[in-house]
Protein backbone atom coordinates (compact mmCIF):
# COMPACT_ATOMS: atom_id res chain seq x y z
CA UNK A 1 0.00 0.00 0.00
CA UNK A 2 1.30 3.40 -1.20
CA UNK A 3 1.34 6.57 1.33
CA UNK A 4 2.96 9.40 -0.44
CA UNK A 5 4.80 11.82 1.43
CA UNK A 6 3.80 14.84 0.26
CA UNK A 7 0.85 14.25 1.52
CA UNK A 8 -0.79 15.04 4.92
CA UNK A 9 -3.71 12.43 6.28
CA UNK A 10 -6.02 12.85 8.65
CA UNK A 11 -7.40 10.09 10.90
CA UNK A 12 -10.57 9.67 8.86
CA UNK A 13 -8.86 8.86 6.15
CA UNK A 14 -8.93 12.00 3.79
CA UNK A 15 -5.26 13.57 2.37
CA UNK A 16 -4.54 16.98 1.53
CA UNK A 17 -1.81 18.07 -0.46
CA UNK A 18 -0.62 21.83 0.14
CA UNK A 19 0.31 23.75 -2.85
CA UNK A 20 0.76 27.73 -1.88
CA UNK A 21 -2.86 28.51 0.09
CA UNK A 22 -4.42 25.76 -1.86
CA UNK A 23 -5.18 22.26 -1.13
CA UNK A 24 -5.77 19.33 -2.68
CA UNK A 25 -8.33 16.74 -1.29
CA UNK A 26 -8.96 12.90 -1.44
CA UNK A 27 -9.47 9.33 -0.01
CA UNK A 28 -6.24 7.27 0.86
CA UNK A 29 -6.15 3.97 -0.93
CA UNK A 30 -6.46 2.46 2.50
CA UNK A 31 -9.89 4.01 2.55
CA UNK A 32 -10.67 3.02 -0.83
CA UNK A 33 -9.26 -0.56 -0.14
CA UNK A 34 -11.96 -0.36 3.15
CA UNK A 35 -14.76 0.74 0.63
CA UNK A 36 -14.68 -1.07 -2.16
CA UNK A 37 -15.99 -0.51 -5.30
CA UNK A 38 -17.25 2.91 -5.11
CA UNK A 39 -20.17 3.93 -7.14
CA UNK A 40 -21.45 7.13 -6.48
CA UNK A 41 -19.79 10.19 -5.22
CA UNK A 42 -21.62 13.21 -3.25
CA UNK A 43 -19.64 16.39 -3.96
CA UNK A 44 -20.03 20.08 -2.82
CA UNK A 45 -20.53 23.14 -5.05
CA UNK A 46 -17.34 25.38 -5.92
CA UNK A 47 -17.71 28.28 -3.54
CA UNK A 48 -18.67 26.07 -0.67
CA UNK A 49 -16.52 26.75 3.21
CA UNK A 50 -16.06 24.15 5.34
CA UNK A 51 -14.38 23.99 8.65
CA UNK A 52 -11.52 21.50 9.60
CA UNK A 53 -13.10 18.19 10.09
CA UNK A 54 -16.67 19.31 8.37
CA UNK A 55 -18.58 16.90 5.95
CA UNK A 56 -17.87 17.98 2.50
CA UNK A 57 -19.72 14.82 0.63
CA UNK A 58 -20.16 11.41 1.35
CA UNK A 59 -18.63 8.61 -0.88
CA UNK A 60 -20.84 5.27 -1.64
CA UNK A 61 -19.75 1.95 -2.20
CA UNK A 62 -22.11 -0.94 -3.37
CA UNK A 63 -22.77 -1.81 0.78
CA UNK A 64 -22.18 1.65 2.10
CA UNK A 65 -21.91 4.97 2.78
CA UNK A 66 -19.04 6.87 3.97
CA UNK A 67 -18.88 10.79 5.06
CA UNK A 68 -16.08 12.45 3.70
CA UNK A 69 -14.39 15.43 6.01
CA UNK A 70 -12.18 18.14 5.11
CA UNK A 71 -8.82 17.81 6.39
CA UNK A 72 -8.49 21.70 6.64
CA UNK A 73 -10.81 24.62 6.98
CA UNK A 74 -11.28 26.66 3.37
CA UNK A 75 -13.13 27.39 0.57
CA UNK A 76 -13.67 25.01 -2.40
CA UNK A 77 -12.65 26.41 -5.55
CA UNK A 78 -12.78 23.03 -7.83
CA UNK A 79 -14.88 19.95 -7.92
CA UNK A 80 -13.57 16.46 -9.39
CA UNK A 81 -16.46 16.49 -11.54
CA UNK A 82 -14.99 13.81 -13.85
CA UNK A 83 -14.50 11.60 -10.33
CA UNK A 84 -18.20 12.22 -9.60
CA UNK A 85 -19.28 10.81 -13.08
CA UNK A 86 -17.10 7.91 -13.00
CA UNK A 87 -16.21 7.17 -9.01
CA UNK A 88 -14.09 3.80 -10.42
CA UNK A 89 -11.12 6.88 -10.66
CA UNK A 90 -11.03 6.61 -6.63
CA UNK A 91 -10.42 2.87 -6.53
CA UNK A 92 -8.25 3.15 -9.24
CA UNK A 93 -6.37 6.58 -8.53
CA UNK A 94 -6.76 7.48 -4.89
CA UNK A 95 -4.03 10.03 -4.74
CA UNK A 96 -4.15 10.92 -8.68
CA UNK A 97 -7.45 10.90 -11.23
CA UNK A 98 -9.73 10.12 -7.92
CA UNK A 99 -9.13 13.74 -6.16
CA UNK A 100 -12.50 14.84 -4.66
CA UNK A 101 -11.83 18.84 -3.99
CA UNK A 102 -9.12 21.82 -4.34
CA UNK A 103 -9.42 23.95 -1.75
CA UNK A 104 -8.11 27.44 -0.80
CA UNK A 105 -7.23 26.92 2.76
CA UNK A 106 -7.78 29.66 5.23
CA UNK A 107 -5.89 28.12 8.07
CA UNK A 108 -3.42 26.05 7.54
CA UNK A 109 -3.09 24.03 11.14
CA UNK A 110 -1.62 21.01 10.86
CA UNK A 111 -1.94 19.92 14.37
CA UNK A 112 -4.63 17.81 13.53
CA UNK A 113 -3.26 15.64 10.56
CA UNK A 114 -0.44 12.93 10.64
CA UNK A 115 2.53 12.63 7.89
CA UNK A 116 3.07 9.47 5.48
CA UNK A 117 4.74 7.83 8.29
CA UNK A 118 2.27 7.90 11.32
CA UNK A 119 -0.40 7.88 9.13
CA UNK A 120 1.16 4.48 8.29
CA UNK A 121 1.45 3.16 11.31
CA UNK A 122 -2.06 4.27 12.12
CA UNK A 123 -3.50 2.57 9.62
CA UNK A 124 -1.54 -0.42 10.26
CA UNK A 125 -2.50 -0.29 14.03
CA UNK A 126 -6.11 0.04 13.12
CA UNK A 127 -6.58 -3.21 11.14
CA UNK A 128 -4.48 -4.96 14.08
CA UNK A 129 -7.77 -4.21 15.87
CA UNK A 130 -10.47 -5.05 13.92
CA UNK B 1 -12.87 -1.24 17.46
CA UNK B 2 -15.33 -4.28 17.70
CA UNK B 3 -13.00 -6.47 19.23
CA UNK B 4 -15.36 -7.81 21.60
CA UNK B 5 -18.03 -8.45 19.38
CA UNK B 6 -15.80 -10.28 16.54
CA UNK B 7 -14.76 -12.30 19.09
CA UNK B 8 -18.02 -13.84 19.42
CA UNK B 9 -18.62 -13.79 15.70
CA UNK B 10 -20.09 -17.42 14.58
CA UNK B 11 -17.98 -19.38 11.94
CA UNK B 12 -19.51 -21.15 8.82
CA UNK B 13 -17.48 -24.95 8.19
CA UNK B 14 -15.81 -22.79 5.28
CA UNK B 15 -14.17 -20.15 7.22
CA UNK B 16 -10.95 -20.72 6.21
CA UNK B 17 -11.69 -21.16 2.98
CA UNK B 18 -12.92 -17.55 2.28
CA UNK B 19 -9.36 -16.33 4.35
CA UNK B 20 -7.69 -18.27 1.58
CA UNK B 21 -9.06 -16.72 -0.84
CA UNK B 22 -8.72 -13.11 0.55
CA UNK B 23 -12.30 -12.45 1.16
CA UNK B 24 -13.34 -9.39 2.58
CA UNK B 25 -15.13 -10.65 6.01
CA UNK B 26 -18.21 -8.82 8.29
CA UNK B 27 -20.71 -9.19 10.35
CA UNK B 28 -23.73 -10.35 8.98
CA UNK B 29 -26.40 -11.26 11.68
CA UNK B 30 -23.58 -12.62 14.63
CA UNK B 31 -21.62 -14.61 11.40
CA UNK B 32 -18.11 -13.42 10.10
CA UNK B 33 -18.98 -13.99 6.40
CA UNK B 34 -17.55 -13.32 2.96
CA UNK B 35 -18.94 -10.32 1.61
CA UNK B 36 -16.91 -10.16 -1.50
CA UNK B 37 -13.81 -11.69 -2.70
CA UNK B 38 -12.67 -9.94 -6.39
CA UNK B 39 -15.13 -7.31 -5.93
CA UNK B 40 -19.25 -6.80 -5.60
CA UNK B 41 -19.97 -6.22 -9.14
CA UNK B 42 -17.77 -8.57 -11.04
CA UNK B 43 -18.94 -11.35 -8.63
CA UNK B 44 -22.60 -10.29 -9.58
CA UNK B 45 -21.76 -10.29 -13.62
CA UNK B 46 -19.76 -13.52 -13.02
CA UNK B 47 -23.43 -15.00 -11.93
CA UNK B 48 -25.68 -13.23 -14.56
CA UNK B 49 -23.26 -14.28 -17.01
CA UNK B 50 -21.17 -17.60 -15.74
CA UNK B 51 -21.44 -19.17 -12.51
CA UNK B 52 -20.57 -18.21 -8.99
CA UNK B 53 -20.22 -19.84 -6.25
CA UNK B 54 -21.75 -18.78 -2.53
CA UNK B 55 -21.53 -20.06 1.12
CA UNK B 56 -25.02 -19.88 2.82
CA UNK B 57 -24.15 -21.81 5.82
CA UNK B 58 -25.18 -20.03 8.07
CA UNK B 59 -28.81 -20.39 7.02
CA UNK B 60 -30.79 -22.68 9.85
CA UNK B 61 -32.13 -26.26 8.29
CA UNK B 62 -34.94 -27.70 10.89
CA UNK B 63 -35.28 -31.61 10.14
CA UNK B 64 -39.53 -32.65 10.88
CA UNK B 65 -40.45 -36.12 10.73
CA UNK B 66 -43.47 -37.78 12.09
CA UNK B 67 -47.55 -38.54 11.46
CA UNK B 68 -48.24 -35.04 12.71
CA UNK B 69 -45.30 -33.27 10.33
CA UNK B 70 -47.22 -32.03 7.53
CA UNK B 71 -50.64 -31.08 10.13
CA UNK B 72 -47.68 -28.86 11.87
CA UNK B 73 -46.20 -27.24 8.65
CA UNK B 74 -49.97 -26.23 7.58
CA UNK B 75 -49.96 -25.00 10.88
CA UNK B 76 -46.97 -23.04 11.48
CA UNK B 77 -46.14 -22.08 7.72
CA UNK B 78 -49.21 -20.26 5.29
CA UNK B 79 -48.63 -22.05 1.99
CA UNK B 80 -49.91 -25.52 1.71
CA UNK B 81 -47.72 -28.05 2.62
CA UNK B 82 -50.35 -30.18 1.22
CA UNK B 83 -49.48 -29.26 -2.26
CA UNK B 84 -46.02 -30.75 -1.55
CA UNK B 85 -45.03 -33.52 -3.79
CA UNK B 86 -41.87 -35.99 -2.26
CA UNK B 87 -38.81 -34.28 -4.09
CA UNK B 88 -40.37 -30.49 -4.25
CA UNK B 89 -39.98 -27.50 -2.26
CA UNK B 90 -41.60 -24.42 -1.54
CA UNK B 91 -41.17 -20.62 -0.98
CA UNK B 92 -43.47 -19.75 2.33
CA UNK B 93 -43.52 -17.60 5.88
CA UNK B 94 -43.63 -18.75 9.41
CA UNK B 95 -46.62 -15.89 10.43
CA UNK B 96 -47.30 -14.31 14.23
CA UNK B 97 -50.82 -14.43 15.31
CA UNK B 98 -50.71 -10.85 13.38
CA UNK B 99 -49.78 -11.82 10.05
CA UNK B 100 -46.75 -10.71 10.12
CA UNK B 101 -43.48 -12.39 9.44
CA UNK B 102 -41.54 -14.13 12.04
CA UNK B 103 -39.68 -15.21 9.31
CA UNK B 104 -39.33 -16.71 5.66
CA UNK B 105 -38.02 -19.91 4.66
CA UNK B 106 -37.90 -23.38 2.53
CA UNK B 107 -39.88 -25.91 2.88
CA UNK B 108 -38.66 -29.49 1.54
CA UNK B 109 -40.68 -32.27 1.73
CA UNK B 110 -38.13 -35.34 1.93
CA UNK B 111 -39.84 -37.79 2.61
CA UNK B 112 -43.77 -39.48 3.08
CA UNK B 113 -43.40 -37.71 6.53
CA UNK B 114 -40.21 -36.25 6.49
CA UNK B 115 -39.73 -32.53 6.01
CA UNK B 116 -36.74 -29.94 6.13
CA UNK B 117 -37.67 -26.18 7.18
CA UNK B 118 -34.53 -24.03 5.80
CA UNK B 119 -34.53 -20.18 7.78
CA UNK B 120 -32.48 -16.99 7.98
CA UNK B 121 -29.45 -17.55 9.89
CA UNK B 122 -30.38 -14.78 12.75
CA UNK B 123 -33.95 -16.14 13.08
CA UNK B 124 -32.76 -19.44 13.74
CA UNK B 125 -33.40 -19.53 17.69
CA UNK B 126 -36.58 -17.30 17.46
CA UNK B 127 -37.51 -19.40 15.10
CA UNK B 128 -36.95 -22.74 16.72
CA UNK B 129 -38.55 -21.15 19.73
CA UNK B 130 -41.81 -20.25 18.31
CA UNK B 131 -41.88 -23.95 16.19
CA UNK B 132 -41.10 -25.77 19.44
CA UNK B 133 -43.97 -23.83 21.14
CA UNK B 134 -46.44 -24.91 18.02
CA UNK B 135 -45.16 -28.24 17.74
CA UNK B 136 -46.21 -29.36 21.06
CA UNK B 137 -49.97 -30.41 19.74
CA UNK B 138 -48.55 -32.46 17.08
CA UNK B 139 -47.03 -35.86 16.66
CA UNK B 140 -43.98 -34.63 14.97
CA UNK B 141 -40.26 -34.43 16.07
CA UNK B 142 -38.47 -31.16 15.79
CA UNK B 143 -34.86 -30.69 15.08
CA UNK B 144 -32.37 -28.25 14.42
CA UNK B 145 -29.71 -29.94 12.20
CA UNK B 146 -28.28 -26.31 11.18
CA UNK B 147 -25.17 -27.04 12.60
CA UNK B 148 -24.65 -29.90 11.20
CA UNK B 149 -25.86 -28.88 7.42
CA UNK B 150 -23.44 -26.60 5.47
CA UNK B 151 -25.27 -25.05 2.26
CA UNK B 152 -23.13 -24.02 -0.94
CA UNK B 153 -25.17 -22.23 -3.90
CA UNK B 154 -24.03 -22.94 -7.30
CA UNK B 155 -25.55 -19.94 -9.21
CA UNK B 156 -25.58 -19.39 -13.26
CA UNK B 157 -26.35 -20.23 -16.59
CA UNK B 158 -23.29 -22.41 -16.34
CA UNK B 159 -24.36 -24.11 -13.18
CA UNK B 160 -25.82 -27.14 -14.47
CA UNK B 161 -23.16 -27.96 -16.70
CA UNK B 162 -20.17 -27.53 -13.88
CA UNK B 163 -22.03 -29.04 -11.08
CA UNK B 164 -22.85 -31.79 -13.31
CA UNK B 165 -19.66 -34.02 -14.05
CA UNK B 166 -19.48 -34.01 -10.27
CA UNK B 167 -23.12 -35.37 -9.34
CA UNK B 168 -25.06 -38.55 -9.95
CA UNK B 169 -28.03 -37.19 -10.35
CA UNK B 170 -29.48 -36.71 -13.75
CA UNK B 171 -29.79 -32.25 -13.34
CA UNK B 172 -31.71 -32.02 -16.40
CA UNK B 173 -34.48 -34.09 -13.96
CA UNK B 174 -34.74 -31.99 -11.44
CA UNK B 175 -37.17 -29.44 -12.11
CA UNK B 176 -37.07 -25.80 -10.53
CA UNK B 177 -38.14 -25.81 -6.70
CA UNK B 178 -37.30 -29.59 -7.11
CA UNK B 179 -34.63 -31.11 -5.44
CA UNK B 180 -32.87 -34.95 -5.06
CA UNK B 181 -30.67 -36.72 -2.91
CA UNK B 182 -27.72 -37.38 -4.52
CA UNK B 183 -23.67 -37.57 -4.00
CA UNK B 184 -21.94 -34.64 -4.84
CA UNK B 185 -18.57 -35.83 -5.69
CA UNK B 186 -18.97 -38.99 -3.07
CA UNK B 187 -20.59 -36.82 -0.20
CA UNK B 188 -23.77 -37.37 0.51
CA UNK B 189 -26.18 -34.47 -0.19
CA UNK B 190 -29.35 -33.03 -1.19
CA UNK B 191 -29.28 -31.05 -4.37
CA UNK B 192 -32.00 -28.44 -5.10
CA UNK B 193 -32.55 -26.53 -8.15
CA UNK B 194 -33.43 -23.28 -5.87
CA UNK B 195 -31.46 -19.87 -5.39
CA UNK B 196 -31.80 -16.01 -4.41
CA UNK B 197 -30.20 -14.89 -7.54
CA UNK B 198 -32.88 -15.03 -10.15
CA UNK B 199 -30.62 -17.49 -12.49
CA UNK B 200 -30.80 -20.74 -12.83
CA UNK B 201 -28.79 -22.49 -10.73
CA UNK B 202 -28.37 -25.34 -7.32
CA UNK B 203 -28.30 -25.35 -3.68
CA UNK B 204 -26.38 -28.05 -2.21
CA UNK B 205 -27.09 -29.73 1.36
CA UNK B 206 -23.94 -31.56 2.44
CA UNK B 207 -22.21 -32.51 5.60
CA UNK B 208 -20.14 -29.71 7.70
CA UNK B 209 -17.11 -31.94 7.22
CA UNK B 210 -17.29 -32.33 3.34
CA UNK B 211 -18.32 -28.43 2.60
CA UNK B 212 -14.45 -27.30 2.33
CA UNK B 213 -13.85 -30.39 -0.13
CA UNK B 214 -16.68 -29.37 -2.11
CA UNK B 215 -16.44 -25.61 -2.59
CA UNK B 216 -12.42 -26.14 -3.25
CA UNK B 217 -14.16 -28.78 -6.30
CA UNK B 218 -16.92 -26.84 -7.73
CA UNK B 219 -14.73 -24.24 -7.76
CA UNK B 220 -11.80 -26.22 -9.89
CA UNK B 221 -14.58 -27.52 -11.69
CA UNK B 222 -15.70 -24.58 -12.96
CA UNK B 223 -12.67 -22.57 -13.85
CA UNK B 224 -12.59 -23.06 -17.35
CA UNK B 225 -15.93 -21.24 -17.42
CA UNK B 226 -15.01 -18.30 -15.74
CA UNK B 227 -16.81 -19.36 -12.09
CA UNK B 228 -15.86 -16.83 -9.31
CA UNK B 229 -16.53 -17.54 -5.40
CA UNK B 230 -19.42 -14.84 -4.67
CA UNK B 231 -20.28 -12.54 -1.27
CA UNK B 232 -23.01 -12.04 0.44
CA UNK B 233 -22.28 -8.36 -1.03
CA UNK B 234 -23.34 -9.71 -4.74
CA UNK B 235 -25.78 -12.04 -3.26
CA UNK B 236 -27.71 -8.99 -2.19
CA UNK B 237 -27.36 -7.33 -5.89
CA UNK B 238 -28.73 -9.93 -7.27
CA UNK B 239 -32.08 -10.97 -4.97
CA UNK B 240 -32.75 -7.62 -5.50
CA UNK B 241 -32.39 -7.18 -9.03
CA UNK B 242 -34.51 -10.15 -9.00
CA UNK B 243 -37.00 -8.80 -6.54
CA UNK B 244 -36.84 -11.49 -3.52
CA UNK B 245 -37.21 -10.36 -0.14
CA UNK B 246 -34.62 -10.05 2.91
CA UNK B 247 -35.78 -10.19 6.25
CA UNK B 248 -35.07 -7.60 8.23
CA UNK B 249 -34.80 -4.90 5.31
CA UNK B 250 -38.02 -5.83 3.12
CA UNK B 251 -40.12 -7.95 5.46
CA UNK B 252 -39.96 -8.07 9.54
CA UNK B 253 -42.52 -8.92 12.26
CA UNK B 254 -44.00 -5.44 11.16
CA UNK B 255 -45.12 -6.70 7.52
CA UNK B 256 -47.76 -9.14 6.10
CA UNK B 257 -47.41 -10.85 2.97
CA UNK B 258 -50.46 -8.97 1.45
CA UNK B 259 -48.63 -5.64 2.30
CA UNK B 260 -44.99 -7.37 1.09
CA UNK B 261 -46.71 -8.44 -2.59
CA UNK B 262 -46.00 -11.50 -1.25
CA UNK B 263 -49.88 -12.70 -1.32
CA UNK B 264 -49.05 -16.03 -3.93
CA UNK B 265 -47.67 -17.80 -0.86
CA UNK B 266 -50.58 -17.37 1.36
CA UNK B 267 -53.22 -19.81 0.73
CA UNK B 268 -56.48 -19.00 2.61
CA UNK B 269 -58.42 -21.86 1.36
CA UNK B 270 -56.43 -24.47 3.48
CA UNK B 271 -56.59 -25.36 7.02
CA UNK B 272 -55.97 -22.82 9.63
CA UNK B 273 -52.49 -21.42 10.27
CA UNK B 274 -50.82 -19.06 12.53
CA UNK B 275 -52.05 -15.40 11.43
CA UNK B 276 -54.73 -16.93 9.36
CA UNK B 277 -57.77 -14.54 10.86
CA UNK B 278 -55.42 -11.31 11.17
CA UNK B 279 -54.78 -12.11 7.48
CA UNK B 280 -58.09 -12.54 6.85
CA UNK B 281 -59.15 -9.01 8.28
CA UNK B 282 -56.64 -6.58 6.56
CA UNK B 283 -57.72 -8.39 3.11
CA UNK B 284 -61.23 -7.58 4.22
CA UNK B 285 -60.19 -4.27 5.10
CA UNK B 286 -56.99 -4.05 2.47
CA UNK B 287 -53.56 -2.63 3.14
CA UNK B 288 -52.82 0.81 3.60
CA UNK B 289 -49.30 0.35 2.28
CA UNK B 290 -47.54 -1.51 -0.36
CA UNK B 291 -43.81 -3.05 -1.10
CA UNK B 292 -43.55 -1.36 -4.36
CA UNK B 293 -40.35 -1.21 -6.91
CA UNK B 294 -38.76 2.01 -7.76
CA UNK B 295 -36.50 3.37 -10.02
CA UNK B 296 -34.22 6.64 -9.26
CA UNK B 297 -34.67 9.31 -11.69
CA UNK B 298 -31.74 11.52 -10.29
CA UNK B 299 -28.03 10.41 -9.09
CA UNK B 300 -27.80 8.38 -5.93
CA UNK B 301 -28.80 5.48 -3.81
CA UNK B 302 -31.69 5.49 -1.61
CA UNK B 303 -30.78 3.05 0.94
CA UNK B 304 -32.86 0.84 4.18
CA UNK B 305 -34.60 2.91 6.25
CA UNK B 306 -34.37 6.36 3.88
CA UNK B 307 -37.69 8.28 4.17
CA UNK B 308 -39.74 8.47 1.20
CA UNK B 309 -42.41 10.90 0.22
CA UNK B 310 -45.55 10.03 -1.95
CA UNK B 311 -48.54 11.88 -2.92
CA UNK B 312 -50.56 10.45 -0.70
CA UNK B 313 -48.35 10.10 2.11
CA UNK B 314 -45.03 8.95 3.56
CA UNK B 315 -43.32 5.87 2.69
CA UNK B 316 -39.69 4.18 3.61
CA UNK B 317 -37.49 2.54 1.56
CA UNK B 318 -36.69 -1.04 3.01
CA UNK B 319 -33.48 -1.98 -0.08
CA UNK B 320 -31.67 0.21 -2.90
CA UNK B 321 -28.28 -0.39 -4.86
CA UNK B 322 -27.16 0.59 -8.00
CA UNK B 323 -27.79 -2.03 -9.92
CA UNK B 324 -24.99 -3.58 -11.96
CA UNK B 325 -26.94 -5.19 -14.67
CA UNK B 326 -29.15 -2.28 -15.33
CA UNK B 327 -27.01 0.42 -14.57
CA UNK B 328 -29.83 2.40 -12.89
CA UNK B 329 -30.33 3.01 -9.19
CA UNK B 330 -33.26 0.79 -8.10
CA UNK B 331 -34.90 -0.36 -4.61
CA UNK B 332 -37.71 -1.51 -3.20
CA UNK B 333 -39.61 0.92 -0.56
CA UNK B 334 -43.15 0.69 1.22
CA UNK B 335 -45.81 3.35 -0.05
CA UNK B 336 -49.08 4.06 0.72
CA UNK B 337 -51.31 1.71 -1.64
CA UNK B 338 -52.82 4.45 -3.56
CA UNK B 339 -49.46 5.62 -4.63
CA UNK B 340 -48.33 1.78 -5.74
CA UNK B 341 -49.04 1.91 -9.43
CA UNK B 342 -46.35 1.51 -11.74
CA UNK B 343 -45.41 4.77 -12.87
CA UNK B 344 -46.61 7.22 -9.64
CA UNK B 345 -43.74 9.36 -8.79
CA UNK B 346 -42.45 10.20 -5.44
CA UNK B 347 -39.90 11.46 -3.36
CA UNK B 348 -36.98 10.09 -1.73
CA UNK B 349 -34.58 11.94 1.25
CA UNK B 350 -31.39 10.98 0.22
CA UNK B 351 -29.68 12.06 4.05
CA UNK B 352 -30.87 16.09 3.11
CA UNK B 353 -31.04 15.72 -0.65
CA UNK B 354 -34.32 15.41 -2.25
CA UNK B 355 -34.34 12.76 -5.23
CA UNK B 356 -36.84 12.02 -7.41
CA UNK B 357 -38.26 8.22 -7.78
CA UNK B 358 -40.82 6.36 -9.95
CA UNK B 359 -42.38 3.03 -9.40
CA UNK B 360 -41.46 0.55 -11.79
CA UNK B 361 -42.76 -3.23 -12.45
CA UNK B 362 -40.73 -5.80 -10.32
CA UNK B 363 -39.09 -7.93 -10.75
CA UNK B 364 -36.30 -5.56 -11.89
CA UNK B 365 -34.43 -8.26 -13.91
CA UNK B 366 -35.74 -11.65 -15.06
CA UNK B 367 -33.62 -13.78 -16.77
CA UNK B 368 -33.86 -15.17 -20.60
CA UNK B 369 -35.61 -18.67 -20.83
Amino acid sequence: MKFPDDLYYAASHEWIRLEGDGGTVGITEHAQKELGEIVYLELPEVGRIFDAAEEFGTVESVKAVSELFCPLAGEVTEVNTQAAEDPAALNDDPYGDGWLIKLKVSTVDLSTLMAADAYEKYVKEESEEH
Amino acid sequence: MTTAASEALKHTPLFDVHKSLGAKMVDFGGWEMPVEYSGIREEHRAVRERAGLFDVSHMGEFEVEGPGALDFLQRVTCNDVSKLEVGRCHYSGILTPAGTFVDDLLVYRVGEARYLMVVNAGNTPKDLAHCRRIAQGYKASLEDKSDEWALLALQGPKAQGILGDLVEADLSEIPYYGFAASRVSGAVSIVSRTGYTGEDGFEIYCSSQDAPRLFREILDAGRAEGILPCGLGARDTLRLEASMALYGNDIDDNTTPWEADLGWIVKMKKSDFEGRDALARQKEQGVTRKLSGFELLDRGIARHGYAATAPSGPGIVTSGIPSPTLGKSIGLAYLPAEDAAVGTEFQIDLRGRAARARVVPTPFYKRAK
